[in-house]
């Protein structure tokens, strides 16, 4: 898959800098591109910044350095376009899924969007309907599986119709098949994407490149088995003689 | 103590249902003038941790557990007011959910409970927790399962449910030593929890001194009287009840052990019953309609 | 669980299920206010309602044993105090106790049976019921079954270390603590991820209740019908 490379990038991040309350530097100096229909996956240990940092994108969080989201500056008066053109699913569907239908949930988006109730609706309707999911709408979020309540939230952010998908840790919790389901429908999707994911192999088959986060800082850029080689981000079979557990062994 | 439909007698449940309207509503608006809607989900998931908690066993005696009711803990985690409406919510699903609790006598339930028992629980933090902590948060959480405990019994008797003497003492007790798991389960529970999250519970003093204050202070004292009374004089609240008019039926002639008054003891505490309970219901009313006079002045 | 049975149950498609919430609502209210007024002896009345009682279970396609079950949550409660009304001398009041209670218990689990807590709350809502209140329990009830969840499973979690019961009551006590603690800990930060999804998906300030169900005649006349029917009978 290569990458439409267009005048202007849809997110543009400099030099971002941002620090929790307790003092712990959580993102230091990252300078980041996204282009029009790539799909970038963002690789990195846990507490490597990835999560905050895609948390800055839409103003959730709030650092220091400057962000351009579709050519508007990150500010406290564009917030409301950008939290429309940036559809976030988060990696925990519980408490993205909090109305107490799927439908409530997904015409939650439009709704704030100040779309009047009926159209509202009607879009939620057909989100639910590309995610192959229309026959839950009146159901509670509970009553789902894991892999139907990431379509669900996908749905909810895909009713609001954004330029751009940031998806964190996806596959989490999904077993084959739903992963496989989730894979088909993100395929499909034409927007700009940006995966946070331990899941190379889903980031091999969707991204057309990969960022890698060490420690708050985007230390490289490039192919995703380039960089899943350069940092050993793999997840490794085991040679069955080296990892016995033995005794002796010291860890 | 979930009060079922059909105990309690109409005049009982509908004068409780005309008081708790009120009372919770005046909650709820003092509730949305300190918070925001982005608040309601706060709200609800401690609504449902409450409800969870309820779940826990704690050992407190030799094959004897206790459960966390949570009135008074709400209130140092999220301020008085924001945890009556929270403990409504709270009792309102348990009536209807769980058919804890009868639906005509959801206004006595929240009140006893949600209400008196919530805003009894925080007055002694409110009055001393600045200075002795963790003798206000037992104290509050004590209080507020024994108000709420025996503003049930009485409104009980008051209904003409028979209770002999030896009921009544086996249930204050019983009601005592719950109160006094609830102090001790609140107080380790509400340290831990400022281990895990430093500075998140109330300061104490912090909210709508006055309103509340008077509040606290009605709702304590009439439990507590409640309490003394039930405890001294059973029949004495009967009494008073059919005198007024709202007990159903007459069912005074309990055989059953330690039953014995004397007359001196009869004619001097019927008296004072009356009068002590009509002054504080008097008094209730005029706090009620100072309280909102005082919230309608400032919100204008 | 409880709710999660009942949960299931209301998501029916019985013509009582089609009904509005407010009609069912202030139906039950009716019932209630009229049963408790019914005197202990009029055995007849109550009879009659337990038999409309039955009806109105089978016509939901509940099941009705099931439901007779559930309803008896209360009787140890009553039958406690119906004891001592008998021993008092007042068995009319003791078997009206029993009864009425019981009849009451299942007209609710009726409701709640019927009725998804969604609408049900909406038609609190319509009724007058303040909405901060609706919000917070259309938020607690979401909820409700993810913690209760957690909580069994930090409980069973606990139960597993617990080894025999001679540690002490102090450790397991502790241990209780911390589980509520930690149980606390991960509600808070719930809420906290709740409101980061919210702000990502653009709210701004107010919840917005949706879908205004529409009062039709149906109900009208299912409310007022069967009100008549229950004054009648308590009157005639």
């Amino acid at each position: 898959m290569t990458p439409v490379v267009d005048s202007s990038p849809l997110i543009e991040v400099r030099d971002l800098h941002f620090q929790y309350e307790d003092g712990t530097q959580a993102l230091e100096g990252v300078n980041f591109t996204l282009q029009p229909g790539e799909t970038v996956a963002l690789l990195g240990a846990n507490g490597s910044g990835k999560t905050t940092f895609v948390l800055q994108l839409n103003g959730v969080l709030r650092g220091q350095g400057s962000i351009t989201v579709c050519g508007l500056p990150l500010t406290k008066q564009t917030l409301p376009q950008i939290r429309s053109k940036i559809g976030m699913v988060f990696q925990d569907s519980d408490e993205q899924l909090f109305m107490p239908t799927v439908l409530d949930d997904v015409a939650f988006g439009p709704l704030n969007q100040g779309i009047p109730e009926e159209e509202a609706l009607a879009k939620a309707k057909s989100a639910l309907e590309r995610a192959g999911l229309a026959q839950v709408a009146n159901k509670a979020p509970y009553h789902l599986s894991a892999g139907e309540k990431k379509r669900v939230a996908l749905a909810g952010v895909l009713a609001m119709e954004p330029e751009i998908l940031v998806l964190d840790e996806p596959t989490t919790f999904l077993d084959p098949p739903a992963e496989r389901n989730l894979l088909q429908l993100l395929r499909e999707l034409p927007q700009a994407k940006l995966i946070v994911t331990h899941n190379v192999r889903l980031a091999a088959s969707l991204a057309s490149r990969a960022v890698f986060f060490e420690k708050g800082k985007l230390v490289a850029s490039g192919p995703v088995d380039e960089i899943a080689r350069r940092f050993e981000w793999t997840y490794s079979d085991l040679p069955p003689a080296d990892l016995r557990y033995s005794a002796h062994r010291r860890f | 103590m979930h009060i079922p439909d059909n105990f309690l007698s109409p005049p009982v449940w509908a004068t409780l249902d005309a008081i708790a309207i009120p009372a919770v509503g005046l909650m709820v608006r003092q509730a949305g003038r300190e918070l925001d809607d982005t608040r309601i989900p706060l709200l609800g998931v401690m609504g449902a941790f409450v409800f969870a908690a309820q779940m826990i066993n704690f050992p407190v005696g030799v094959g004897t557990s206790a459960h966390l009711v949570g009135g008074a803990l709400l209130a140092y985690l999220l301020g008085p007011a924001p945890a009556v409406l929270v403990m409504t919510v709270i009792v309102a699903i348990q009536a209807f959910v769980f058919q804890d609790g009868g639906v005509l006598a959801l206004g006595a339930n929240v009140f006893n409970m949600a209400v008196a028992g919530v805003l009894a629980g925080y007055w002694p933090f409110h009055m001393w927790g600045a200075s002795w902590r963790r003798s206000a948060i037992f104290a509050g959480a004590f209080l507020s399962v024994l108000v709420s405990g025996s503003l049930a019994l009485g409104e009980l008797l008051i209904s003409g449910v028979a209770m002999s003497r030896l009921m009544i003492g086996a249930t204050l007790v019983f009601f005592a030593a719950n109160a006094a798991a609830e102090g001790v389960i609140t107080i380790f529970v509400l340290l831990a929890i400022e281990k895990l999250h430093p500075g998140f519970v109330q300061k104490p003093g912090a909210s709508n001194g006055r309103i509340l204050a008077v509040f606290s202070s009605v709702a304590i004292a009439l439990g507590a009287v409640g309490f003394l009374l039930a405890s001294a004089a059973p029949d004495a609240i009967e009494r008073l009840g059919i005198q007024l008019g709202v007990t159903t039926k007459t069912v005074l002639h309990a055989p059953l052990a330690d039953y014995t008054i004397g007359s001196f003891v009869e004619s001097a505490w019927v008296r004072r019953a009356t009068a002590g309970l009509a002054g504080l219901l008097l008094i209730y009313a005029v706090c009620a309609a100072t309280a909102r006079w005082l919230v309608r002045r400032r919100s204008v | 669980m409880h709710h999660v049975l009942l949960d299931r149950w209301s998501q029916g498609a019985s013509p009582l299920h089609r009904r509005d919430a407010r009609a069912k609502i202030l139906t039950l209210v009716v019932f209630l206010v009229v049963l408790a007024t019914t005197p202990a002896d009029a055995v007849a009345v109550l009879a009659t309602y337990a038999l409309l009682l039955a009806a109105a279970i089978l016509i939901a396609r509940l099941p009705l044993g099931s439901v007779l079950l559930r309803a008896m949550v209360v009787l140890p409660f009553s039958i406690t105090f119906a004891i001592i009304s008998w021993l008092a001398g007042d068995p009319w009041r003791a078997l009206a106790l029993v009864e009425k209670s019981y009849l009451s218990t299942v007209a609710v689990l009726l409701l709640a049976g019927t009725t998804p807590l969604p609408l049900l709350l909406g038609g609190l809502e319509r009724l007058g019921t303040p909405r901060l209140l609706v919000l917070v329990a259309q938020f607690l009830y979401r909820y409700l079954f993810v913690l209760s969840e957690q909580a069994q499973h930090m409980r069973l979690a606990t139960a597993c270390r617990a080894g025999g019961s001679s540690r002490g009551r102090r450790s397991s006590f502790r241990a209780a603590t911390g589980t509520l603690a930690v149980l606390f800990a991960r509600s808070y930060e719930r809420a906290e991820g709740i409101h980061r999804a919210m702000q990502a998906r653009g709210f701004s300030e107010r919840f917005s209740l949706l879908r205004t169900a529409r009062f039709g005649t149906g109900d009208g006349l299912f409310l007022l019908g069967v009100s008549a029917f229950l004054v009648l009978v308590r009157l005639g």
